[in-house]
């Protein structure tokens, strides 16, 4: 494994269009065979980067190494392939047209059938593209993707405008594929997808990364748990104290502690105290996506920055 | 990096991995893009049945009619209207770029191997492929309808507006590059049909005002009309003629890979 070269590797990755800084510095490094999710809202820059990454854009400054070469190196040889968010295809072609057509651009591929198979569009080979549904024309997105066996495989937010059925079955057909060793990065603002499909998520905000780790990683970020109790007339001074916890919060009757030591606190407050109804809630990724995430205008930007700061540094230095 | 490991990715770039020959351009690519143009009924309307259609309509009138060397007129119009379908439909084939570039196909296909060249040589092979059908058709219609002619002629006359088409196959190839759109022959049939009357393929350029008929010598059907009339009526084929065709090929051919490299340098 330390032989071999990274799958992706960008540095220093800026495009401007216009007044717009769309990547603002952009480090990341994808080995072999992790599955990476390209976390963030709208306008992040994910698009952007993933264009740059297979050669479709050219960035202003910085470098874009795919698997130790050039993007276009790597598109040549059928080495990387990528599913669109929309567009690509000819809708006068049936399915089983578009997948010949494109296999034969290519040196070497894998067979026709084989791939609509694995994409779960076997079926529809004879169906015009331009009578399918949005999620039929991802998977036969997808099943173009297949079609060079590609070392990397990028997805560019590949469920946009899907409904939940089609957003399920075409994540299916990506888990069923999962050939052991592929690379795979996908675009996406959905966290759950994130969530659910990837080893390592990389949290981009305003064309950098925020945040880069495991899953589990990216949620700690959002700093442990949340212990609900009713408390009325709580010492919050002396809860505040107690080992672990960050912030008390005091709501009427009820308190609201944040903690990393949810069972500390909760102990004290059942055997010290006169709390009930406690609850304990862990902060989810939506929480960490969106303390990560959220626009740094002028009124937040002072008190997110160190914690985003430390947040980029530790996972990055771990992985 | 050979030897280092199976499993990795990068190690099995090697042997089995290369780029397709001819850049990509073949004829299963050839194959299935006739498949869509048979497919497209629009296209088959105004290449293969207007044309013959206009025959039936304003050529069987003139049955009996006789040009000055004693050959029908039939045959003449004949002959116009097979240029007239072999030009529309070359210039549809290549103008098809403007819609490929407008759904996204374009952008696709620079994700795979496939080299800009092969595209567009797979677009005027097509181009070609069509503009013979249309030929035929309207020759085939003529023969049935009672047109006459020699061996050599059929054959000088039918070569001349197809080969002559090669001319729109450029400029449909310009008009894709020049922007994406979906449906740029509802723009591009009036113009070609205007163009087809200064070129005297639906009426004789004689019929029309002097100055006007001057002018038209300087249209860019003119050239191919006249062409492939040439062995139909015995008219030489003036060094104006060849200045026509040859220089509008070049407008178009040089005009068209101007943008095709803006369009493929663009990344």
């Amino acid at each position: 494994m330390t032989s071999a070269c990274p799958a992706v590797e960008l540095r220093g990755l800026r495009k401007s269009f216009g007044a717009v800084t769309a990547v603002d510095g952009l480090d990341l490094t994808i080995h072999p065979g992790e599955v990476v999710a390209f976390l963030g809202p709208n306008g992040a820059g994910k698009t952007t980067t993933i264009d740059m990454l297979l050669g479709l854009a050219r960035p202003d400054a910085g470098e874009v190494r795919l698997l130790g070469g050039t993007p276009a190196e790597a598109v040549r040889y059928g080495r990387v392939a990528a599913v669109m968010q929309s567009g690509g295809l000819l809708k006068d072609l049936t399915v089983a047209e578009t997948v010949r057509l494109t296999a034969s651009f290519f040196g070497r591929t894998r067979p026709v059938a084989e791939v609509l198979t694995r994409a779960g569009i076997a079926d529809l080979a004879d169906r015009l593209v331009g009578k399918c549904s949005g999620g039929q024309q991802q998977r036969l997105r997808f099943a173009l993707a297949l079609l060079p066996d590609p070392d990397v495989m990028v997805l560019d937010e590949p469920t946009t405008g899907m409904d939940v059925e089609g957003r399920r079955d075409f994540w299916q057909a990506i888990r069923a594929d999962a050939r052991s060793g592929r690379t795979v990065v996908f675009a996406t603002h959905y966290l759950d997808e994130a969530d659910a499909y990837a080893d390592r998520i990389v949290l981009v905000r305003q064309g950098r990364v925020v945040a880069d780790g495991t899953t589990a990683e990216i949620k700690n970020l959002a700093a442990g748990r949340i212990v609900r109790a009713t408390l009325p007339g709580a010492d919050q001074a002396g809860l505040a104290a107690l080992p672990g916890v960050d912030t008390v919060e005091v709501r009427g009757d009820a308190v609201l502690i944040r903690t990393g030591d949810s069972d500390a606190v909760a102990r004290h407050l059942l055997t010290r105290t006169a709390a009930r109804d406690l609850e304990i809630t862990s902060r989810n990724l939506e929480d960490a996506f969106l303390a990560l995430t959220a626009d740094a205008s002028a009124d937040v930007a002072p008190t997110t920055v160190p914690a985003r700061v430390a947040a980029t540094a530790a996972p990055t230095a771990g992985a | 990096m050979t030897t280092s490991s199976l499993t990795t990715p990068t190690g099995t770039a090697t042997a089995d991995r290369r780029p397709p020959a001819l850049g990509g351009f073949s004829p299963a690519v050839l194959l299935i893009e006739m498949r869509r143009v048979l497919r497209n009924r629009r296209t088959l309307l105004f290449t293969m049945v207007m044309p013959a259609v206009f025959f039936l309509l304003f050529g069987l009138p003139q049955r009996g009619e006789t040009l000055p060397n004693g050959r029908q007129v039939l045959a003449w119009i004949m002959v116009s209207l097979a240029v007239y379908g072999a030009m529309v439909a070359t210039t549809s084939a290549g103008a098809a770029v403007a819609t490929e570039r407008a759904l996204g196909w374009s952008r696709q296909l620079r994700l795979t191997p496939l080299r800009p060249a092969a595209y567009v040589a797979t677009k005027v092979a097509t181009a070609m492929v069509l503009g013979l059908a249309a030929v035929v058709i309207e020759f085939a219609v003529g023969a049935t309808a009672g047109v006459r002619l020699p061996a050599h002629v059929w054959l000088l006359a039918g070569l001349a507006a197809w080969l002559g088409s090669l001319v729109f196959a450029a400029l449909g190839l310009l008009i894709g590059y020049l922007g994406p759109a979906e449906n740029v022959m509802q723009f591009m049939g009036p113009v070609l049909a205007l163009l087809a009357m200064f070129g005297g393929l639906f009426l004789p350029v004689e019929t029309l005002p002097d100055v006007l008929q001057r002018l038209a010598q300087f249209t860019p059907v003119w050239g191919v009309g006249q062409l492939a009339r040439a062995p139909l009526t015995g008219d030489p084929v003036t060094l104006g003629v060849l200045a026509n065709v040859l220089g509008w090929t070049a407008v178009f051919a040089l005009g068209a890979a101007r943008l095709f490299r803006r369009d493929t340098q663009r990344v």
